[in-house]
């Protein structure tokens, strides 16, 4: 083939036109308008009428925005007048944020009325959660670390309430009480019932010996041995809780709690045994039906009813316990619609292998279920940290309850927009954090497509 | 061989409540319940005892006492001499009120933000990005108090307006006043069961709207007939319009319809309808917090329908509007009303925050100044949760119903 092609002309016969080129033509550049930042303003931001006029009204609204924004707060605001107080802020900048409540009240801000000699065991108390948190957040931490997470609700709460060593000590062996019954306690049952329904009795016992170790034990031997070995902290009372402190008591209480008590509450509602059923659903709808104010009074004002009279239920502890039920409920449908997206085909995998329920619930179901709810979950655990201003409608001094107080005192009085926004800003910053957290793991978790 | 004979029966063991899966659910369930009743034993028990111990009782006479307080904003007719229900009445009414216009204003203001969230348009989407991340992740109780507090410290007082010219419309740091329509020949009231009042003009004016849209619709529906049968849609844009506007316009002028505005007299104005700061406050920041959701929801439910079924339904010709109402639509909305319905109740439930700013909605009655009066927390707080729990379990119910009918049949 290639012996019938034609001998290429020789050069000296393309030369000899002078409109033939002798090269080639080097590209010329694209129009101005066709590259760089010129072309990206013209197609993102003003490809038609429609969005030229939204380009220019946005511009407008941040140019407004920031406008009003930038020079009140950074370049005219006052943080350390001569006499702090509102009036020395004015008669420094009289168009600048006064930022000098914030100066001031910062550690009341933080800390409520905490002892100021005590600040060190709340901001330990911090420390210590974050240090908790890290192997539950994250894979990289030692395992060993977990243990310190199990101990850690004790350790918090002797750091923040103080009091004798003895009661978070003892609330801790709870556990260990009730092993050394089920292991030594499990012979004699098994002696009585034999092995099979003896094995089971023996856990309830182990169980049963847990709870009574809560409810009876610690009260008495902390006493006795408070007496012989006093050790503890000065307690602090509840009263003198507040600001970020107790924000993060009540979200952090709420979040840990919520999470296992929702998901018993989803397999409870999604279980094919009748009365359990009943019974998650009825909890579920009543705890989502109801606004979390009334809750909240229900807390304050009602739930002692409910007690044996005489018992003095800590206002704090009343405010975790519906706050925990309120965000379980959410928990339970958000974790239930995980389990429902799950194809029918997995449940039946389960079984096929001979699993039992829990089993196949733990191995199979739920690493699944949860992974695709987490969005939901993380959500849900905002939600319930926004929540938590709401005890200031029941006269708790978290940060937006302290703003009272604040502007009750002369000095401060007819201040506005500075406590709000500081106030708004770090639950902002929380919360943004929080769910900026789902997405990493959102991420990290994701197995289809890669 | 001999398959058939019975297995060998064993004599039933106390361990076959347990570890046999035929009786294992029974087991639970009873222990279960058992359990249940054991703790409402107790928790009645314990309630008897604290009450009895107090000298209280558990009854809801308190409910038809005098109220001995003023609310502020009130629907039905109401003064301090009424009773505690008919107080409770009005705070239901209330939170009814804000929760229907604030879902209205929340949707508009979701889709709106939910779209242009999605804009090709860079500097409007990442505007609407900030707007929506701000809003929800603050408190909603923060932003009520901060939009309470814009109006209340931006906004002159109504004694600022004194020798202006007021139009229909005067925005004051209490309240606003919008034009009330009055009527020269009103019809009068009428009573609805010794309960409350509703104006015979205003009844009239909504028979006569309904039975004007319903026959618009019957003209639709005719038109569409005619259209089947013939292949040619008679015009009936004029006369549907018509049959609208006119004897409702009839009906208003005959009435002596007119507009009264506010007018100031003395410290402040009198006459126009006038809403209060605390009611514009809780509407925009519930409004905006809860749009800043359903922006979410829109945008999630708009993206979730693949491009591959505006494409096919491109392929098959149909056209742009088309696709959009009959294959994108319907399969975004599946997605979409759920969560919106379910941002509907928390709108609903979020109003409670009323009780912080002053509002007397439900919490504010009932769960505030009557149950400090009375000191009956059981029987109030009882009362409100129950019609929370009514509100919401009838708009979950709808949802159900709603999700039943659109969801994908499976195995």
């Amino acid at each position: 083939m290639s012996e019938t092609q034609t001998a290429p002309p020789p050069a000296s016969a393309a030369r000899s036109h002078a409109f033939v080129a002798s090269g080639d033509i080097p590209p010329s550049p694209p129009p101005a308008s066709e590259v760089g930042p010129v072309r990206w303003v013209r197609e993102n931001l003003f490809s038609g009428w429609v969005n030229s006029i939204l380009t220019l009204l946005s511009l407008l609204a941040m140019y407004g925005l920031l406008s009003a924004l930038v020079p009140w707060l950074f370049l005219n605001s006052v943080w350390s007048p001569d006499p702090m107080s509102l009036n020395g802020c004015r008669e420094v900048n009289a168009h600048g944020a006064c930022l000098a409540v914030i100066n001031e009240r910062w550690l009341q801000f933080v800390f409520g009325f905490y002892p100021a000699e005590q600040y060190w065991r709340p901001t330990l108390a911090f420390g210590l959660m974050i240090v908790a948190l890290w192997p539950v957040l994250f894979d990289s931490a030692p395992r060993p670390m977990l243990w310190l997470t199990a101990a850690y609700p004790a350790i918090g709460y002797w750091l923040v309430w103080g009091g004798s060593v003895w009661g978070p000590a003892l609330a801790l062996a709870a556990p260990a009480a009730g092993y050394f019954v089920w292991l030594y306690g499990g012979v004699l049952i098994n002696r009585i019932w034999g092995e099979d329904f003896g094995a089971i009795m023996s856990l309830v016992a182990g169980g049963l010996a847990m709870v009574l170790w809560w409810m009876f034990a610690v009260v008495l031997l902390d006493g006795v041995i408070s007496d012989v070995l006093p050790l503890g902290l000065e307690p602090v009372e509840s009263s003198k809780l507040g600001g970020f402190l107790l924000s993060m008591i009540i979200g952090a209480t709420g979040i840990a709690a919520s999470l296992p008590l929702g998901i018993l509450l989803a397999l409870g509602r999604q279980s094919s045994l009748f009365i359990v059923k009943a019974i998650c659903v009825a909890f579920i709808e009543c705890m989502r039906g109801v606004p979390l104010i009334t809750l909240l009074f229900v807390a304050s004002t009602l739930l002692n009813y409910f007690l044996p009279p005489g018992t003095e239920f800590d206002v704090i502890l009343r405010v975790c316990i519906m706050v925990t039920f309120f965000a379980s409920a959410y928990m339970a449908e958000v974790i239930r619609g995980g389990l429902a997206s799950l194809p029918k085909g997995q449940y039946e995998a389960g079984d096929a292998m001979g699993l039992d329920y829990w089993k196949s619930m733990r191995l199979i179901i739920l690493p699944q279920a949860l992974k695709v709810s987490i969005p939901a979950i993380v959500n849900t655990f905002i939600g319930l940290f926004k929540d938590t201003v709401l005890v200031s409608q029941i006269s708790l001094f978290d940060p937006l309850g302290l703003l009272n107080p604040i502007r009750a005192d002369a000095a401060w009085n007819g201040i506005v927009w500075e406590l709000y926004g500081f106030v708004a800003l770090f639950f902002f910053v929380f919360c943004f954090g929080m769910s900026r957290y789902s997405m990493y793991l959102e991420r990290k978790l994701k197995t289809d497509h890669r | 061989m001999a398959t058939t004979s019975a297995p060998p029966s064993e004599p039933f063991r106390l361990s076959q409540l347990i570890n046999d899966t035929r009786y294992r659910g029974a087991t639970i369930q009873i222990v279960a319940l058992i359990l249940l009743m054991l703790t409402f034993a107790w928790l009645v028990d314990n309630t008897i005892q604290n009450l009895e111990a107090l000298g209280k009782d558990f009854n809801f006479s308190f409910l038809w006492t005098s109220a001995g307080y003023d609310v502020n904003q009130r629907l039905i007719e109401y003064d301090s001499q009424s009773s505690h229900a008919r107080a409770a009445m009005l705070g239901i009414l209330n939170t009814l009120i804000l929760a229907v216009v604030g879902c209205v204003t929340a949707t508009v203001i979701g889709v709106f933000v939910g779209v242009l969230r999605l804009s090709n348009n860079w500097i409007v989407s990442r505007l609407m990005t900030v707007f929506i991340e701000v809003m929800r992740n603050v408190p909603v109780l923060i932003w009520i108090l901060i939009v309470v507090a814009v109006v209340n410290e931006s906004l002159p007082t109504p004694r600022s307006f004194k020798g202006e010219e007021t139009g229909a419309f005067v925005l004051t740091n209490r309240g606003a006043y919008f034009p009330e329509p009055l009527f020269t020949n009103s019809l009068g009231d009428i009573d609805v069961g010794g309960l409350f009042l509703v104006s015979n003009d205003f009844l009239m004016f909504v028979a006569v709207l309904g039975l004007s849209i319903w026959g618009a619709g019957k003209m639709s529906e005719w038109a569409t007939k005619r259209q089947n049968e013939t292949g040619v849609r008679p015009q009936i844009l004029l006369p549907q319009l018509a049959l609208i506007v006119l004897p409702t316009a009839i009906l208003l002028f005959s009435l002596g319809f007119y507009l009264g505005y506010a007018e100031l007299k003395g410290f402040n104005f009198k006459g126009g309808t006038f809403v209060r700061d605390s009611f514009i406050g809780l509407w925009i920041a519930l409004s905006l917090y809860t749009g800043a959701f359903i922006a979410e929801n829109v945008r999630a439910g708009v993206q979730a329908v693949s491009r591959g079924q505006s494409e096919a339904s491109a392929a098959l010709g149909v056209t742009p509007g088309r696709t959009m109402s009959l294959v994108v639509l319907p399969q975004a909305l599946r997605i979409i009303i759920p969560p919106l319905i379910s941002q509907y109740l928390n709108l609903t439930k979020n109003t409670s925050l009323a009780i912080a700013v002053g509002y007397m909605d439900a919490t504010g009655t009932l769960g505030g100044i009557t149950l400090n009066q009375t000191g009956r927390e059981m029987e109030c707080l009882l009362l409100l949760m129950a019609f929370y729990l009514v509100v919401s379990l009838s708009v979950s119910g709808v949802l159900n119903w709603y999700n039943e009918r659109v969801k994908l049949k499976e195995r």
